[in-house]
């Protein structure tokens, strides 16, 4: 039996290393066709013209506007929210905010995708007076939105995680509720929200379906209300149709993406270590 | 007697209880403003021909039937591979392994598959399930890609179960003679069986949600298939949210696709309780 269960246990190191090997074998041909720096520095993505371009620059910039957006928008209100949830609220409310929030985090992309398509984007068209509402802006708040619940559930676990002793002396101290929970509690449990925070890139940096539903799918450099293009879209909205250098451009762009959560991941690993070596 | 704090401090702790307020009600505001929208456009789009037919241009149909009952096929067929495998590696990492660092590697895998954004399995599932193994797009494929997308919630579930159950169980069996795996599977796994089935509710409505991950690997079929041929390769077939988003997305039918956001958001609410109950139960 122990050669069973030591199987199952290494499938997911399996599934790493196979999904980390096929992206590489898929991504590399591509990429040593065009040349490492000429693809991710090259501003003009032209992959179906006669004397196509594969310069990925502006789906790199443009996933990385669009996550720092979301993150500056996202983490205040998630991060007050959690405070909010684990400190202050009464039992009542903290009940059913809960609820909201798992709610919030049950929802598929597709459903936030299509109420920002047929809400946010006409009203950002309205209300900036532009031409057409999809671009970088739109995707940016619905972004926002989609890492809340995120941001909120693992910085709350790591608010009640604080021991009540530092709470207690700092009121001791003759410091009010909310100063100590603002400056106590937010403090010692930061190694916690900054989990939250880089969980929260790692969501926005991945997201696709709702992006691609709201941001214009054009290859341009970002602008803040130009339609734009992101990795994941990138990915996936010339798939269905592409062949031959074209499309391994496309499993090239993956393995960028690849790399970049990686490098997420372990970031958020050091976190977490950091976190478990405090408590 | 309470003296009264200095400006500074007090507009500090204003400013700090406003900001949380704010949030939370921005929060509970997003959440009351989606279900309500998409209740108020959505339900009176599901009428009972949307629900029990396929849609045709042939016969002028728009139903979504077969998407409704693809997407129960995907949830047998993922939580077929995955369950075992996922309890399996939990009951590894719990009760069998010694070695510290083995268990630290595994750990490592599970958070990191958690983490790959679901696009890249779906790029991954494209290319080794549906060409190199042949198998065409194929709801089969897409089952199989989530079965990997879908192992870390098994294993971190069913590891947290397995830590709660008391180690006097284990010993008790142990010490009447019991082998180990007798123990596991007479004590430590019926004892942990609510945090198993919690996994499986949160397995469920991922892939309820999951949408990018099956784009390229089930295919763009609209036919309703019978049980035996949805383990079939070469059977394509679309899930509710790859439906959804084509309804939106490519035939602008809103219409329908509100009607299914809809269906969706139930299936999340209802998939939110039965994780509550089963936590609930699981505490006890």
């Amino acid at each position: 039996m122990h050669g069973i269960f030591l199987f199952c246990g290494f499938t997911a190191v399996a599934f790493v290393l196979f999904l980390t090997g096929y992206l590489l074998i898929a991504g590399l041909p591509a990429i040593r066709k065009i040349g490492l720096i000429p693809f991710l520095t090259g501003i003009v993505w032209n992959s179906t013209g006669s004397d196509p371009q594969y310069g990925i620059a502006p789906f790199i910039l443009t996933s990385f506007y669009g996550t720092f957006g979301a993150i500056v928008l996202g983490v205040p209100v998630g991060v007050l929210t959690a405070i909010y949830l684990a400190k202050m609220a009464p039992e009542g409310v903290r009940k059913v905010l809960r609820t909201a929030v798992d709610l919030l985090a049950g929802i598929p992309s597709v459903v936030y995708g299509l109420v920002g398509m047929m809400v946010l984007v006409p009203a950002v068209q309205k209300i900036f007076n532009l031409p057409h509402g999809a671009n970088l802006f739109s995707a940016i708040l619905v972004l926002a939105v989609m890492i809340l619940p995120t941001v909120i559930s693992v910085s709350e676990t790591a608010l009640r995680a604080v021991p009540k002793e530092y709470e207690e002396a700092s009121l001791a101290l003759g410091a009010t509720k909310t100063e100590t929970v603002m400056k106590v509690s937010v403090h010692a449990a930061s190694s916690g929200i900054a989990s939250a925070v880089v969980m929260g890139i790692g969501r926005a940096i991945g997201e696709a379906m709702a992006v691609m539903m709201v941001s214009g799918n054009v290859a341009n450099m970002p602008g803040l209300f130009t339609s734009v293009r992101f990795l994941t879209t990138a990915v996936a909205s010339e798939m269905a149709y592409s062949s031959g250098l074209q499309r391994q451009a496309l499993f090239s762009i993956a393995l960028v993406l690849f790399g970049f959560v990686m490098v997420i991941n372990l970031i958020l690993n050091a976190l977490m270590k950091k976190g478990e070596r405090k408590a | 007697m309470k003296k009264k704090l200095p400006l500074r401090r007090r507009a500090f702790v204003v400013l700090c209880k406003t900001g949380m307020y704010f949030a939370a009600g921005i929060t509970a505001a997003l959440l009351v403003f989606l279900i309500g929208y998409i209740f108020v456009k959505g339900l009176p789009n599901i009428t009972w021909e949307l629900l029990t037919t396929a849609s045709s241009t042939l016969k002028g149909t728009t139903g979504i039937l077969p998407n409704l009952v693809n997407t129960l096929y995907i949830i047998v067929l993922t939580l077929i591979v995955v369950l075992p495998l996922g309890v399996g590696a939990a009951v590894y990492l719990t009760e069998y392994a010694r070695n510290k660092r083995l268990v630290n590697l595994i750990s490592f895998a599970t958070e990191t598959l958690a983490g790959i954004p679901s696009i890249l399995y779906g790029l991954v599932g494209m290319l080794f399930f549906t060409e190199l193994c042949g198998l065409k797009s194929c709801l089969l494929a897409g089952a199989l890609t989530l079965a990997i997308m879908t192992l870390p919630t098994i294993i971190r579930t069913t590891q947290e179960s397995l830590k709660t159950v008391p180690q006097s169980y284990r010993e008790g069996a142990l010490g009447l003679g019991a082998g180990k795996w007798h123990m596991i599977r007479t004590v430590v796994l019926p004892a942990s069986v609510d945090g198993i089935v919690t996994g499986c509710i949160l397995t469920v409505g991922r892939i309820v949600g999951e949408s990018a991950a099956l784009l390229f690997t089930t295919g763009m079929s609209n036919a309703l298939l019978a049980p035996w041929e949805a383990v079939l390769p070469n059977r394509a077939g679309t899930t509710l949210t790859v439906a959804m988003y084509k309804f939106a997305k490519e035939r602008g039918q809103f219409d329908v696709a509100f009607a299914i956001a809809a269906i969706l958001l139930i299936l999340t609410l209802l998939i939110n309780l039965a994780a509550q109950y089963a936590g609930k139960k699981l505490k006890k």
